[in-house]
């Protein structure tokens, strides 16, 4: 499918085609390298018409100013917590019952993994009122368990580790443990694990970046900024200091830091994880 | 399907066993999947038939007045427009710009090259919606914005993107296909990897232009994947909230009143006016449309393996 690239014609065509992506591709980018570049622009550079590219005198000054005013440590170890504490659940409920789903036979299977496969394709946004309300009975808004519960568990989480229990776990191998004396218990949380571990690396990350980028619903349970996860914090903080820029860009920097690191490091794995759960993007 | 009790009589020993086990392990899953998904998913199509306030659930069974109600109300009605334009916009551009794309990596580069330009167009699908939102609304401003500066260059007058509701719209769905075309693209080049090259080097042998290889090959073949990509991007699309309400606040500073859009309005009616009842009739709304995007999806998808 490559086209030639050993005539002349064939590698004009080739530069052409890279010069044109890549001039597409750095425009991609640019509104992250203008965030970066804006936070570090003294308050008299910010309302420049029209604005240089990079400061003409570089400045940490909204850096402090971020610090001193917004308690964005906080929040970042708030979202550390919740999308860690999100994605152990996930992982460990998602695997027991995609392998239950998937390998033993007894009466309701069909029917509750019709429940699931259902309610997999509703989306938050539909059940979040009375979701709302249930917390609200439990007095659980406004705390961390509140904002942790839904998050808990993911029916496409279970669908896609009873998927890919069915095609990675042999039952050949199921019943060889069994014979030789393994429990039910040490084979589920033993032995299966190891034969997953690809999808549940997948799955790892797409319930990752979920807890990580929600935002509707810690803004429905959360008033006390102690508790807000990064998202929420960092979009109350611009809209308290509306006029600054600086430290909006600061702020933003430093909310997006994690993630673009994170996907330096863990690139390919997380383009992986990403095509392989699909779905939920 | 055997009823439990047929089950019960005659079963061995062992097979209870194996019962006891999978009790163990699924009912916990089970109680919070019922408590946080299947129970409120549930009450939300109930309470879309009541009059149903915070401090009042389930006041007056009204059947479906909340949904009638709905079809004359004019921030429903234009919250519905807005989330349509949006979601067309969005996907018709994400979807072209990301098959375009697809199509000139998979076939003109590959290596280390192809692999930098991925990464330069994937880079926004990982990075959190509400930074880069910022990041836009500084770009957008009317002020001292430089796309603004830039459209000055081509001797455009200055847009106002983030105060004239038409023009905010346009900015979400720019901001939204920036933010989407790179996973689109990365699904799409999955696909059209797949596609066996011996098809493209018969057609080249016969003289088919790229052209003609992409339109008679690559298009057909990659049909089920680009549908699926158009799905999903559709079904979010209709979801839009964080970016909304993060890049454009009216003249009162209102987060998401510029653009409003189902989800704001659902948010709304139930936070702001504790009108629950109401606000589920609209949820159920959305949900019917995310419902008859997902049969779409699945009916082709049936179609094109048999």
């Amino acid at each position: 499918m490559i086209s030639s690239r050993r005539t002349l014609a064939g590698r004009i065509t080739y530069w052409i085609v890279v010069g044109l992506l890549l001039a597409g591709g750095l425009l991609m980018v640019f509104p992250l390298f203008w965030l970066f570049s804006t936070s570090f622009r003294p308050a008299t550079e910010l309302i420049k018409v029209p604005p240089a590219l990079l400061p003409e005198t570089w400045t940490i000054a909204n850096y402090q100013k971020v610090f001193a005013t917004a308690p964005v440590i906080s929040y970042l170890w708030n979202s550390v917590v919740f999308a860690t504490i999100s994605t152990v659940f996930i992982l460990v409920t998602s695997t027991m019952a995609g392998y239950i789903f998937a390998k033993f036979k007894f009466p309701g299977n069909n029917f509750l993994f019709i429940l699931v496969i259902a309610t997999a394709i509703v989306p938050f946004e539909i059940y979040m009122v009375p979701l709302f309300l249930q917390m609200n009975t439990l007095h659980l808004v406004n705390t961390p368990i509140g904002l942790f519960l839904p998050f808990l568990i993911l029916s496409y989480g279970i669908f896609f580790m009873r998927q890919n229990t069915i095609t990675s776990v042999p039952d050949e191998l199921l019943d060889a443990a069994r014979i030789d004396g393994m429990g039910e218990f040490a084979i589920m949380f033993g032995l299966v694990p190891r034969l997953l571990a690809p999808a549940m690396a997948a799955l790892a990350i797409l319930a990752f970046i979920q807890a990580w980028t929600a935002f509707i619903w810690p803004l429905l349970i959360l008033n006390d900024p102690k508790f807000f996860p990064m998202e929420l914090g960092l979009s109350q903080f611009a809209n308290s200091t509306r006029v600054d820029f600086g430290a909006v860009a600061a702020a933003a920097v430093f909310a997006m830091l994690p993630t673009l690191i994170a996907f330096l490091v863990l690139r390919r794995r997380i383009v992986d994880g990403i095509t392989l759960t699909g779905l939920k993007g | 399907m055997n009823s439990p009790l047929a089950a019960v009589r005659g079963v061995p020993r062992r097979t209870w066993i194996r019962y006891r086990f999978v009790f163990l392990v699924l009912a916990p899953v089970m109680v919070l999947f019922f408590y946080l998904r299947v129970i409120p998913t549930g009450q939300a199509m109930l309470m879309s038939l009541f009059d149903w306030a915070l401090i009042k659930p389930a006041d007056k069974f009204v059947g479906l007045d909340n949904y009638v109600n709905l079809l004359a109300d004019d921030n429903f009605r234009l919250a519905f427009m807005n989330t349509t334009i949006f979601a067309v916009g969005t996907t018709v551009f994400s979807v072209a710009i990301a098959l375009l794309l697809a199509a000139l990596l998979a076939r003109f580069v590959t290596g280390r090259v192809g692999g930098f330009i991925e990464l330069l167009y994937f880079a926004p699908v990982l990075v959190p919606m509400v930074p880069v939102t910022l990041g836009w609304r500084e770009i957008f401003n009317y002020q001292h914005g430089i796309l603004n500066s830039a459209l000055g260059v081509f001797g455009i007058a200055k847009v106002p993107w983030l105060s004239d509701p038409d023009m905010a719209l346009v900015a979400v769905v720019i901001l939204s296909v920036w933010k989407q075309v790179g996973y689109n693209m990365i699904i799409l080049l999955v696909g059209m990897r797949a596609i066996p090259i011996v098809y493209h080097e018969a057609a080249a042998v016969d003289g088919a232009s790229a052209w003609q290889q992409f339109r008679r090959i690559t298009l057909p073949l990659l049909a089920p994947v680009t549908l699926f990509v158009v799905v999903i991007t559709t079904i979010s699309a209709y979801n839009v909230f964080t970016q909304v309400y993060v890049l454009a606040s009216d003249v009162q500073g209102a987060p998401g009143h510029l653009v409003r859009v189902l989800v704001y309005d659902i948010f709304e009616n139930g936070f702001r006016f504790f009108n629950m009842g109401y606000a589920a009739a609209e949820a159920m709304y959305l949900f019917i449309i995310i419902l008859v995007l997902t049969i779409i999806q699945f009916r082709f998808l049936r179609g094109s393996n048999s």
